[in-house]
């Protein structure tokens, strides 16, 4: 392992690999990258693995477009060859009040201003898409066919291996101890292998963040939120979109390895990563209510994976500003896989002190200026 | 013996040159190589490849085996049909 680097980022998930590709395909040399476990173990490999683009907020909406152009041309941009297994094959919203469907419709017309194609749907029309929907209750529906899944180890081995490609150091099993902060300045990371001199720290350590935080002397804004979900045995494919509703508080697709991936939010916040059987007993009642086929589906696995939850639902990608050298890529409050590859570019811009490629408000110091606008649609 | 033809996961086909290919390529561990390839996440929990792999990466990396092969089984410990959770009241 490196003694010295430029940039020395915490945590081996999606947004770590990702800022460092984008770092070293800037020409930044000395990149190093620590993760205690190993890649993916946390958030990213636990994650529903859904890629969507229509959300609530602009911010939002832009990091997820512009990460789907990435997607979609992922071994062009990586020049890794790597199969993703990114599916196009939709998101199905389903609004069961009338509070979310006046919510779909301010949505999917912000969607729309932003170049999301996105549109509401009857009830008769999502069941065009989904044939065997439950529709009792329902009032209506937003559908956009460019949203769907991708494989988020691969998806994360794909940018690791890039990254290593342009000279990127990524070390697995590596435990970060401390770091080394003189007059409000980085100085460098103490590790369980060895200390490395550097001016830069980026903390992309996703559920374990707030921690990374402390031992800067930092009270971040974020915490972190247990969410379970489950998977099946493979069968035919029989769900083309991801079905989604937040008042009823589930979300379910089948994967194209033929595997269904269900999950729903939490009521309380509890920070563990052991699951439930109340979450198996509950999840199984929703979703063969939503999607009766499903009864007869075999469930092979469940676990619990971690939001790192923001105040505003909305990524914290920044500069701290008590201490100079720390960057923040963190809160993504389930949503940081699929905004991932425009987050490692933004990360980017801000690191060589460029103009932000996109027109987003992610700074830390939003929430003091209390420019909070709250996105309304996550599960 | 043609290690291309050697299936180590039956739940999900996996080779024994795919696992070796892994290991040499340092993807040394079990949880590693299960998050690529999907071996050990079949209904079967890896009950049968876990410990063939475990096996392989032991003797590649030289690493002992009870520092390789810890598995962390996931509830529910066997494929269970949603049916079977929520009863099958409506099908009388």
């Amino acid at each position: 392992m490196k003694n010295k680097a430029s940039v020395v980022i915490i945590g081996g998930g999606i947004t770590g690999v990702s800022i460092a590709f984008n770092l070293a395909k800037a020409g930044v040399k000395d990149v190093v990258l620590l993760e205690k476990k190993y890649l993916a173990y946390g958030a990213t490999g636990r994650c529903g693995a859904g890629v969507r683009q229509q959300w609530g907020t602009k911010q939002n909406c832009i990091l997820a477009r512009e990460s789907v152009k990435i997607f979609e041309n992922i071994k062009d941009v990586l020049n890794v060859d790597i199969d993703i297994e990114f599916k196009q094959k939709g998101y199905l919203l389903l609004a069961f009040t009338e509070k979310e469907w006046n919510q779909f419709h301010k949505n999917v017309q912000l969607q729309n201003s932003l170049g999301i194609n996105s549109k509401l749907l009857t009830p008769d029309e999502a069941k065009d898409i989904v044939p065997f929907l439950n529709t009792e209750k329902l009032l209506g529906a937003a559908y956009y066919e460019k949203d769907g899944h991708a494989n988020p180890f691969l998806t994360t081995l794909a940018y690791a291996k890039a990254a290593e490609n342009l000279g990127v150091e990524i070390n697995k099993g590596v435990e970060v101890l401390d770091i080394l902060v003189e007059y409000r300045k980085i100085k460098g990371i103490y590790t369980s292998h060895g200390f490395i001199e550097t001016d830069k720290v980026v903390n992309a350590a996703g559920g374990w963040s707030q921690k990374i935080g402390k031992m800067v002397g930092v009270d971040l804004p974020v915490y972190s939120e247990r969410h379970e979900i489950l998977a099946t045995e493979p069968v035919n494919e029989i769900l083309g979109p991801m079905v989604m509703s937040f008042s009823y508080n589930i979300y379910c697709q089948q994967t194209p390895h033929g595997s269904f991936i269900m999950g729903y939010g939490p009521k309380e916040k509890v920070e563990s990563l052991k699951s439930t059987w109340q979450f198996l007993e509950t999840m199984a009642e929703k979703v063969t209510y939503l999607l009766p086929p499903t009864k007869n589906l075999r469930v092979v696995r469940q676990w619990a994976g971690y939001y790192n939850m923001s105040p505003d639902h909305q990524p914290i990608v920044s500069k701290c500003e008590e201490v100079e050298g720390f960057y923040l890529a963190i809160g993504f409050s389930g949503h940081g896989f699929m905004l991932a590859p425009a987050v490692g570019i933004l990360m980017k811009d801000i690191i060589l002190e460029n103009e932000l490629t996109w027109d987003v408000v992610l700074d830390i110091g939003r929430f003091k200026r209390n420019e909070i606008i709250k996105e309304p649609s996550v599960v | 013996m043609n290690e291309e033809k050697i299936i180590v996961c039956r739940c999900e086909d996996i080779t024994l040159k795919e696992i070796r290919d892994l290991i040499n390529d340092g993807y040394t561990t079990l949880e590693e190589i299960k998050r690529i390839t999907r071996a050990v996440m079949g209904p079967c929990q890896g009950k049968t490849c876990g410990p063939i792999i475990a096996r392989e990466i032991s003797k590649i990396t030289g690493k002992p085996i009870e520092e390789i092969y810890k598995p962390s089984i996931r509830p529910p410990f066997g494929g269970l049909f949603f049916k079977e959770i929520v009863g099958e009241k409506d099908e009388k």
